[in-house]
């Protein structure tokens, strides 16, 4: 299949919406690579973080929405340390899971966490995964 | 010395040894931590999208209540709250505008905030105001022969901009062991992440960070850990149940604040380390080092 | 009996590492004619040196070999040594031990030690009948010769008039200026070619030391370093331009229009005409071909206009002879046809465009006044696919090579581009994006964080016209995907060439050219603007692709290069070279059909072979070829040979 690439896609409101929120040119990256080489989540994600970028350059709207890899990114900031090009990865990461969690979409219920798991894990924990996970 | 001093959440119900054992050991060093009023959430995670200004109102409300007490810098012990106290007050220095809303959005606050407060982790303290080199001459029991590894993690290094020493090649935790006697074990993981807070719904990611991160400290001959913020310790600490069930070969390893280091190395009771509450229990080896008496 | 002393180097441990070195000066010590044999760490340092002239003092030598590196290393180094005391430098030999001996049988070091006594001993032997010469000395006419008016031409012209030398200026349109005039704006800095290049234009339009002989060809060269004639054939403009003012009335009235090659055929040009406003010189030429006059035999619309009679439908070629010492070559490049690519539509598609046309579409000065209406049907396009690499790096079907510059000239024209269009699209499919200048890399990320041009990585398979649109079928190797785009034009970064007449010129110069026909350059790094001919120079995109900085300091290398030559009153010419024992020869004129230089020919009287000892490179072909032996190369005959073949074989 081919993917139809024209001025829908590189002038999208999605492409605005992750610049305006993350506050980055999408376009610095030169998809380089560092940050999927350094970052201690790959083996988890479904689409590497350098991808996820390509994707949003792209106007790929639906398949970097629904990546994994935005979930998995844990905002350690080793990308955004690294990166040549000063493109603040974890930003972009935090706009693509918000744009999803602004529709009022969970991506983790709150209600879910069992009551074992509330008792035994840190305040700054579940404060910190839920600030990343739900709406 | 007296800094003004916020402790967090998680600093006084699951991380009471760090607590317990950075108060002690300041105020045998003659530094009062005073602890200010009304502290609340620091917020745990910075917010990344441009337009989150609600969620800058936890952290610099709590700046401006340290302003109210008329102190203009503030002393954290939690990694996280350090970083995010850090960069939320960077966000207010930068853009006035910002500034100018979130001292609208306050409502018992009658100081206007003006980013004044200089935001500090206690590791600087130690270094930059005590000094590793008094901290030395201070030590009453050096802790000769414990091989530690440091574990700095994400939040104390980056970004770079809020960050308290070098991200890639940091030294303040190791010469933090060495001004306690300790002998500092180098590793390839120590900044790597430990995966934070996928601990709550997703273990198995955890588990897998963590055991990567202890098995290369521990194949380098560290013997315990080292590191400054509770979900980190949470992770390599309590998890360590979790990566035995998974990975048969893992030994374990016991996992310290650095203030509970410090204590012990000051010759201060055991007690204030509260050793009790490690997950993995320290003293057989401390014990086995003959850095704590026996039973 | 010879007095010879032999010097055999260590070279550190490249030679005494598998040769023996010390048994070989033994060795060599009592070999008959040798009066003296030493080694040494480094024959080629200070002391070594010092060390060999104080031996030809000492022992008072008559030949010296120095047993080391291959005479391409230090020959000369050794030649001077010997000579700064006295002893003739071609009675100084080397006897390469390195290169033809240590290094290729390190793993036997006895046969290799022996090897090199014997590589020693076949040189003492040719060195015995070694004839102590004297080098030639050839007079030289200081004046420069430079075919092709681009920037490359045109730059090297200023630089030697500038120092005093005169300079014949050959450009075979009836202005200079070259490619360069066509542009648009130049990377990374966004001149205006125009701007920059018409001063200089100019410069060489009122030079005293500049004779400018535009619509003209080099018709034929003959002579040598320092003395080359050459004939030019200055073409019939069928204008008298020494009449003609520039008024351009004659080109107003012409009714004839035909595509304009300087607008790359994106506009009409008459058939009277000259290439642009700002033409140095300013004067129009008549194209016979198109003219309806030439093609009907009725109209002369210009000649009735012209108010100085210049026009003159019975003008002739005619020829001129020039006497010039040094010659730079500047032909200059073309594009590559987009006709040759199939899969790019052939050169069919109106809106399928190569990077000269876009350049055209591009130019304020253009035809569109820089704002790229496509040509099909002056819309403006508002997606515009750049494909990179068209031709280039493609081994299998047309050129192997990189173009260079079309990365950055992509970038710059998607910039271009989107400057013109705001509210458009540019996407470049490149397979690699190479920008090694100073300042490129940041003009490329400019264009693609400022004007956000979208880059996919991967070559266009196919593009096919699918109603107002051009389809393109790329891949984005980058996530794996096919990719298509449905454009509004397209441009193709077609391989750069050598000018078109650029084959022609090298055969007429005989001068050495790649499978491409780009000048070859003497030596890639350490003599990149020379040819391998003596007295010829390389400027620009003839010798391969290049950018225009890199051109202009070409252009001055070479320039500098002539202005070296000129600095001598006369040339210096090595010895060794052939020579005619007259007694001997038959006449047969073998030599002469062999000689690549052309320095042999047959007396007219005595129908002997002769010599021009300016000419002859001493390359050895034509003893070899002499059936009679009559031709012998000075200190490489007959007899040298066979003693030192002797001395290899002997057991």
């Amino acid at each position: 299949m081919r993917t139809e690439i024209s001025i829908k896609n590189t002038k999208s409101k999605f492409l605005d919406k992750v610049e305006e929120l993350s506050g980055e040119n999408i376009y610095a990256c030169y998809q380089c690579g560092k940050c999927s080489a350094g970052c201690p989540s790959i083996s988890e994600m479904d689409i590497s973080p350098n991808e996820i970028i390509r994707l949003v350059q792209l106007g790929e709207e639906k398949e970097v929405l629904n990546s994994k890899a935005i979930w998995i990114c844990a905002s350690c900031f080793t990308c955004v340390t690294r990166c040549p090009k000063g493109v603040d990865l974890a930003k972009i990461m935090e706009s693509l899971r918000q744009i999803t969690l602004r529709k009022n979409v969970d991506y983790v219920n709150p209600l879910s966490i069992s009551k074992e798991v509330l008792s035994q894990v840190p305040q700054i924990a579940l404060v910190s995964s839920l600030r990343k996970f739900s709406s | 010395m007296k800094i003004s001093y916020f402790p967090g959440c998680t600093l006084k119900t699951m991380a009471k040894n760090f607590e317990d054992s950075a108060l002690a050991s300041l105020s045998s060093l003659d530094i009062e931590m005073k602890e200010f009023k009304r502290w609340n959430c620091c917020g745990t995670v910075y917010s990344l999208t441009s337009d989150d200004l609600i969620h800058q109102v936890a952290p610099i409300r709590n700046l401006i209540r340290v302003k109210e007490e008329k102190d203009t810098r503030v002393v954290t012990l939690c990694s996280m709250c350090y970083n995010t106290l850090k960069r939320a007050n960077k966000l207010v220095k930068e853009d006035s505008e910002k500034l100018d809303k979130l001292n609208n959005l306050m409502d018992r606050e009658d100081v206007k905030y003006n980013g004044e407060v200089e935001v500090l982790h206690l590791l600087e303290i130690l270094k930059n105001e005590v000094g590793f080199s008094q901290i030395a001459k201070k030590i009453k029991i050096p802790l000769k022969g414990l091989k530690v590894a440091p574990y700095y993690g994400c939040l104390l290094l980056r970004p770079p901009e809020v960050g308290i020493d070098d991200p890639e090649r940091p030294t303040i935790l190791k010469d933090f062991l060495g001004s306690v006697g300790a002998e500092a074990i180098d590793y390839p993981y120590e900044t790597e992440c430990c995966a934070s807070y996928h601990t709550v719904v997703n273990v198995d990611l955890v588990v897998e960070r963590a055991y990567d991160i202890l098995n290369s400290a521990i194949n380098r001959g560290a013997e315990a850990i080292v590191l400054s913020c509770p979900l980190c310790d949470f992770n390599l600490d309590n998890r360590q149940k979790e990566i035995k069930e998974k990975f048969s070969d893992f030994k374990g390893i016991p996992i310290f604040y650095f203030t509970q280091l410090l204590a012990l190395s000051l010759g201060l009771d055991e007690k204030v380390c509260r050793f009790e509450l490690n997950f993995v229990d320290p003293r057989p080896l401390l014990r086995s080092k003959h850095l704590i008496g026996e039973v | 009996m010879s007095r010879i002393g032999v010097f055999v180097c260590h070279c550190g441990l490249n030679i005494a590492g598998t040769v023996d070195v010390e048994k070989i000066a033994k060795l060599i010590s009592d070999y008959p004619g040798v009066v003296y044999a030493t080694d040494y760490m480094y024959m080629c340092s200070d002391p070594g040196q010092d060390m060999i002239k104080e031996v030809v003092k000492e022992k008072n030598l008559d030949g010296v070999v120095v047993a080391a590196c291959s005479p391409t290393m230090h020959e000369t180094t050794f030649r001077n040594t010997v000579a700064s005391v006295g002893l003739n430098p071609y009675r100084c030999e080397i006897a390469n031990i390195r290169e033809q001996c240590s290094w290729v049988h390190q793993e036997n070091k006895k046969k290799a030690t022996e090897k090199a006594v014997k590589i020693i001993e076949a040189i003492i032997e040719k060195l015995k009948l070694d004839k102590s010469l004297i080098p030639l000395s050839v007079p030289i006419t200081k004046r420069a010769l430079v075919i092709g008016g681009g920037i490359a031409g045109i730059q090297a012209s200023l630089d030697i008039a500038d120092s005093g030398y005169e300079v014949v200026l050959v450009e075979k349109n009836q202005s200079i200026g070259g490619h360069m005039l066509q542009l648009s704006e130049t990377f990374p800095t966004l001149d205006c070619p125009q701007c920059i290049a018409t001063p200089k234009m100019v410069q060489v339009g009122q030079h005293p030391k500049i004779k400018l002989l535009a619509y003209s060809e080099v018709e034929e060269v003959s002579g040598y370093v320092g003395n080359f004639k050459v004939k030019i054939r200055r073409k019939a403009a069928f204008v008298d331009w020494d009449r003609c003012t520039g008024c351009g009335l004659c080109m107003e009235k012409c009714p004839v229009r035909v595509p304009s090659e300087f607008d790359e055929l994106l506009s009409k040009r008459k058939a009277i005409y000259t290439l642009f406003p700002q033409a140095v010189p300013n004067k129009p030429v008549i194209d016979a071909d198109n003219c309806i006059y030439f093609t009907k035999g009725k109209c002369r619309a210009c000649e009735k206009n012209c108010s100085v009679k210049a026009i003159d439908f019975e003008q002739k070629d005619t020829f001129v002879e020039e006497d010039i010492g040094a010659i730079i070559v500047a032909t200059g490049y073309d594009l590559m046809n987009k006709a040759e690519i199939s899969e790019y539509g052939s050169g069919e598609y109106e809106d399928v465009i190569d990077g000269l046309q876009i350049e055209r579409l591009l130019c304020p000065s253009g035809p569109t006044g820089g704002i790229p209406y496509r040509p099909s049907d002056g819309k403006i396009p508002k997606e515009v696919v750049f494909i990179q690499c068209v031709g280039s790096r493609d081994p299998e079907h047309y050129y192997p090579y990189c173009s260079k510059i079309c990365c950055m000239y992509t970038v710059k024209q998607a910039m271009l581009y989107k400057h013109a269009v705001p509210d458009g699209q540019a996407y470049v499919f490149y397979m690699d994006i190479r920008c090694n200048g100073k300042g490129y890399e940041e003009f490329l990320q400019r264009g693609i964080e400022e004007d956000r041009i979208l880059y996919l990585r991967g070559r266009v398979s196919k593009v096919f016209k699918d109603r107002d649109k051009i389809k393109v079928w790329g891949a984005d190797t980058l996530t794996g995907r096919k990719i298509e785009i449905s454009a509004d034009m397209v441009v193709l970064a077609t391989a750069m060439i050598p000018s078109k007449g650029a084959k022609k010129i090298a055969e007429k110069l005989r001068l050495a050219t790649d499978d491409y026909s780009f000048l070859t350059e003497a030596h890639p790094k350490l003599r990149p603007v020379e040819s391998l001919t003596a007295g010829y120079f390389l400027a620009g995109a003839a010798q391969g692709p290049k950018d225009i900085p890199e051109t202009v300091a070409q252009a001055s290398g070479a320039a500098s290069k002539v202005l070296s030559l000129f600095s001598k009153d006369e040339l210096s010419h090595e010895p060794i070279i052939a020579s005619v024992d007259e007694e001997v020869c038959v006449g047969c004129g073998s030599c002469v059909s062999i000689c690549a230089y052309e320095a042999i020919e047959l007396d007219s009287l005595t129908k002997k072979a002769r010599v021009n000892p300016a000419i002859c490179e001493g390359c050895g072909a034509c003893s070899a070829a002499c059936p009679s032996g009559a031709m012998q190369q000075n200190n490489f005959n007959k007899r040298q040979i066979l003693e030192m073949v002797d001395a290899f074989t002997k057991d």
